[in-house]
């Protein structure tokens, strides 16, 4: 029990007046969110301005939450939407029904659906909440042309999919050191839930254990 | 003792341990089916010929039957069980399950992962089989066979053989079902594709049971394509309103919109199969003809009006029309109501306007057929069937092309012929393509003349007994003694009759009593009895006791100044005998009521038109033409229009009396209540044939019936099917065309009707007559009609060519024919 005993409790006061604010200002500021955060969907485009929203409906499929219509339609050749047969010629999003959880993003084939960092989802009218295709297409970046208009990046679709970054030869994927945590031996699962371990595949257990 | 007999035609066998009787020649695939037990397969249909083309349906045979196992796997589709067999399918056997899995990941090698754009995905057996079967992954990583997609097989057929699993459903479906091989297996190997002739396209009748049948998406629907997922889709089971075929449908609705239909899975009625024109012709209710409001006329405009309003007006010009003479009333319906609708008219103008005149017959028709449809049709329940077709011995048809004019008679026929070796034999004037698919003999025949040739039949060359059937059509009609003929024919003969109508609703319009000699249940007007009967049911004291005029006498006694007001409900008065008379009648009749669901030739002169719902909207009954109860039910919810049969109600309520039915529940309650007449039937017609015309130079006889896709209303909008309508020709004899070729523009009148149509030789045509389609369409344009020629069957035509011919037609003409 000494002088310094009864200043010790201020100790963390001290410590905190010269770190990094915690608190936000917002709204008077900005307001950053995680870089995985579930914002706002966002339709994205191919290099050239075209959707690559197919149409598939496979979104509305994974929707939990009834959220999303989509309807196909036929492209025009030399006139196209996006760069395949069909594309989607209509596409709402009713961000009263969406909860933002992220199937449709995980269900989309072409990576078409997306999600942005806009969480400021609110308006006066449920009309005005049901967000139509015009209102989740990427903004047209430099190069990017609005559809419809004729493929740029080649003569059919394949040269938009396969035009992807090559896969790295299995040999040399081998070679790249992975980083896994230390679970002693263990996956993720195993150490934390080994009654799952045993139905689960040894490469999933992996690759799991990374997140 | 007929189960003893067939326990002789039975084998005994053994599937994964489960003893099974099945009868003789049964496939193993159908025994394991019988047993619950699911085995994998692309290829095998149960209506189609074996064919063992996909091997997805392996089996392990561990013992033939003679104590021996088959050494390597069985396709169970192909193989047939026999005494003893001992059979394992995948279930049980690790030999048949990796036979099965081999080839399910051989088929998906080179079939795309286009599953996300692809019509078939979520309803497609082939991804449900990989889901439930195939492995997660692929072992193959070459480059997968590619083929420019997709391509047209016809205009409303899309083929995208990248797809295609080379099961030989869609070619066996149109060499065996439709009997139009126009698609075959072509190239070998992995090149093996489905080809067709490209100057020849695929343009059958049935085209669309290929898509529905396909079990990849190989095969599209051009109406369809990317319109919706299958889990979008609402779907209704109802029945076809396009003919008298009486084929459930599956109605699948996205929406409130109607998407597409399937056949539906009726085996004692269209099997699994429809025509193109039930398929596809659903759009006809969406254009900007389509009424919703009731109408009201002022001066020369039709004005929107409110439903009491409307009703008023239509109480008080009923009421002034009936002022001038005893119930000077006449209602004509048309064939396309439902059971239900049409005992509603027929209820209404003898309760209501206190009258017999109603005839559903928007077609030329006679008093002959009257007494035919009274005497040998009205009342008689479920007669001749599909299935006594199918039995038949020989089958003759009187003024009927099953292709046209019911699509699953012909079907089922085509079935009868090939499986059965049933004779079918045809008075006609040529062999059309329907004909000659159902292997038809030709009993050449003048139209007009049926009554002559009916009666000096052959017996030696047409041998009818009680194990034949006779069709026939509506046609009929209007050969004159060819209906007084049949009935004599079938009680000389003992040989079962049916009458086959082209419209839906026709044969439940008898039922229902719009006949001006019939009540309901077939009950004759003219009997105290009946009555009594109908009386009673009603609760009405007053019944029109006289029998009333038919279509056409209608129509006249309008134009004679003798029936002052009209219902009119669903006719189209290009159909009718005479057209311009018709559309006169109609236009100088004191007071015209319309009861129509789209703006017509009849709205555009009637004094109030009551806006009805469409038939998808619709619950009831339709009669086929056997007489079964095929039911109809809504596919999308009813707008803000009523049925025929709710209009009528108010109507009557609003002119004092009460029509006692609401609902259709409770007009088909009510009618079964009534039931059919047991009393005495009236007696059969007794018309005289005529003396056959005889063409004079530049004349022919006309021979015409309406063509399955032509020029109706009921195909509007739908352009891809109307682009698979066959050419519009004029078919006659070499000897007529007298050197004239193929394609030859011919001009074609009749009073003041005239079209002209390419030549097409047909060289078995009877002498002096000419083939026509009866409503000819442009071909690929929506709504052109070639116009129309108002002549019908066995009546003379003036034909000539314009180019500078002097000696067509032959037939010793002189001179200008014109």
């Amino acid at each position: 029990m000494g002088f310094l005993d009864d200043w010790a409790g201020f100790g963390v006061t001290f410590r905190t007046i010269f770190r990094k604010k915690f608190t936000e200002a917002y709204p008077a500021g900005p307001r950053t969110v995680k870089p995985r955060f579930h914002g706002r969907h966002q339709l994205n485009r191919w290099p050239d301005g075209l959707e690559k929203c197919v149409g598939c409906e496979l979104c509305a499929w994974a929707c939990p939450a009834d959220a999303i219509y989509v309807e196909g339609a036929d492209n025009v050749e030399g006139n196209n939407v996006s760069p395949g047969e069909r594309y989607g010629r209509v596409y709402q999003i009713n961000y009263l029904r969406c909860i933002l959880c992220g199937l449709c993003v995980e269900a989309c084939p072409t990576r078409a659906l997306t999600m942005t960092h806009e969480f400021r989802l609110s308006d006066y009218t449920r009309a005005d909440m049901i967000y139509e295709k015009q209102d989740l297409l990427a903004p047209l970046l430099p190069g990017m042309e609005e559809p419809p208009h004729p493929r740029r990046l080649g003569d059919d679709e394949k040269d938009y999919f396969l035009a992807l970054p090559p896969s790295p030869d299995p040999a040399t994927v081998e070679n790249i050191p992975v980083p896994v945590p230390d679970l002693k031996g263990k996956s993720w699962k195993a150490s934390w839930r080994p009654e799952d371990e045993k139905s689960e595949r040894g490469s999933d257990s992996s690759r799991k254990g990374k997140h | 003792m007929t189960e003893v007999a067939n326990k002789t035609d039975e084998v005994t066998c053994t599937i994964d341990g489960i003893e099974i009787s099945v009868p003789k020649g049964t496939l193993v695939i159908r025994a394991a089916e019988q047993l619950g037990i699911q085995i994998p397969k692309f290829c095998d249909h149960p209506l189609l010929d074996p064919v063992g083309a996909c091997r997805q349906c392996m089996v392990d045979v561990t013992d033939d039957g003679r104590g021996r196992p088959m050494p390597k796997p069985q396709a169970s589709c192909t193989i047939t069980c026999m005494p003893g067999m001992q059979i394992e399918t995948g279930h049980v056997s690790a030999k048949a399950e990796k036979a099965q899995a081999g080839m399910l990941e051989f088929l998906l090698m080179n079939h795309p992962l286009d599953c996300p754009i692809c019509d078939k995905g979520g309803e497609c057996p082939l991804q449900n089989q990989s889901l439930s079967n195939g492995a997660a992954e692929s072992r193959y990583d070459g480059v997968k066979r590619t083929f420019p997609k997709p391509i047209n097989v016809s205009k409303q057929i899309l083929l995208d053989r990248e797809r295609c699993v080379l099961c030989a459903r869609c070619t066996r479906f149109s060499e065996q079902i439709s009997g139009d091989p126009f698609i075959a297996l072509v190239e070998r190997g992995a090149l093996q594709q489905v080809g067709f002739y490209e100057d020849q396209p695929y343009n059958s009748y049935f085209s669309g049971n290929t898509i529905q049948i396909c079990p990849v998406g190989a095969l599209t629907s051009a109406k369809y394509r990317f319109r919706s997922r299958p889990f979008d889709l609402k779907s209704q089971v109802t029945t076809c309103e396009h003919c008298a075929s009486g084929c459930e449908l599956r109605v699948d609705q996205r929406r409130s919109e109607v998407l597409r239909r399937y056949a539906g899975d009726a085996p004692e009625v269209n099997e699994e199969w429809n025509c193109d024109k039930g398929r596809f012709g659903f759009e006809y209710g969406r254009g900007e003809d389509r009424i919703t409001r009731p109408l009201i006329r002022e001066g020369d405009v039709l004005r929107p009006a409110s439903w009491p309003e409307a009703i008023n007006a239509a109480v008080r010009g009923l009421q002034q029309a009936g002022a001038a003479g005893d119930h000077p009333y006449g209602v004509l319906t048309g064939g396309r109501l439902t059971v239900e609708d049409a005992y509603a008219y027929a209820k209404f103008a003898r309760v209501a306007l206190g009258t017999n005149n109603i005839d559903f017959r928007s077609r030329p028709h006679t008093p002959e057929e009257s007494a035919f449809l009274a005497q040998a049709v009205a009342g008689t329940g479920l007669g001749t069937s599909y299935a006594d077709l199918e039995h038949a011995a020989t089958v003759l048809l009187v003024d009927l092309e099953p292709e046209d004019e019911s699509p699953m008679v012909f079907l089922r026929l085509r079935k009868a012929y090939r499986k059965n070796r049933t004779r079918v034999f045809t008075l006609a004037p040529y062999a059309s393509a329907g004909t000659r698919k159902m292997g038809g003999t030709v009993l050449p025949t003048v139209p007009g003349t049926e009554a002559d040739v009916l009666d000096h039949l052959d017996p030696t060359e047409v041998p009818l007994d009680a194990n034949s059937v006779v069709l026939v059509g509506e046609r009929a009609a209007t050969s004159p003694g060819a209906l007084t003929a049949v009935l004599d024919l079938v009680h000389r003969t003992g040989a079962k009759l049916a009458w086959v109508p082209r419209r839906a609703g026709d044969r439940g319009a008898i039922e229902a009593g719009c006949l001006p000699n019939l009540l309901p249940g077939g009950r004759p007007v003219t009997d105290a009895a009946a009555r009594v009967d109908v009386r009673a049911a009603w609760g009405t004291d007053a019944l029109p006791s006289t029998p009333g005029r038919d279509g056409d006498q209608i129509l006249a006694a309008v134009a004679a100044g003798e029936l002052k007001a009209l219902v009119v409900a669903g006719v189209e008065p290009a159909d009718l005998r005479a057209p311009a008379t018709a559309l006169a009648a109609l236009e100088n009749v004191d007071f015209l009521i319309s009861l129509e669901t789209r703006i017509s030739e009849v709205t555009a002169r009637a004094d109030v038109v009551f806006p009805v719902s469409l038939f998808e909207e619709r619950e009831g009954t339709f009669l086929d033409w056997e007489g079964r109860e095929r039911p109809v039910h809504p596919a999308v919810p009813t707008t803000q229009v009523m049925s025929d049969l709710r209009v009528l109600a108010a109507l009557a309520d609003a002119l004092g009396t009460d029509l006692g039915i609401r609902s259709a529940a409770e007009a088909r309650t009510e009618l079964a209540e009534l039931g059919v007449w047991a009393g005495a039937r009236p007696d059969a017609p007794n018309a005289a044939p005529l003396q056959q015309v005889r063409p004079g130079p530049g004349e022919a006889i006309l021979a015409s019936w309406r063509e399955l896709i032509d020029d109706s209303r009921g195909t509007d909008h739908a352009g891809e099917l109307l682009a698979t309508a066959r050419p519009t020709v004029i078919r006659m004899n070499l000897d007529m065309a007298n050197g004239l070729r193929d394609g030859s523009p011919i001009k074609v009148a009749w009073g003041e009707g005239q079209i002209t149509l390419s030549l097409e030789i047909a060289s078995d045509m009877v002498d002096g007559v000419v083939w026509v389609p009866r409503h000819p369409l442009s071909r690929g344009t929506e709504h052109a009609s070639l116009g129309r020629l108002g002549a019908i069957n066995g009546e003379l035509v003036r034909i000539w060519t314009d180019e500078t011919d002097p000696a067509f037609p032959a037939g010793g003409n002189e001179g200008d024919p014109r």
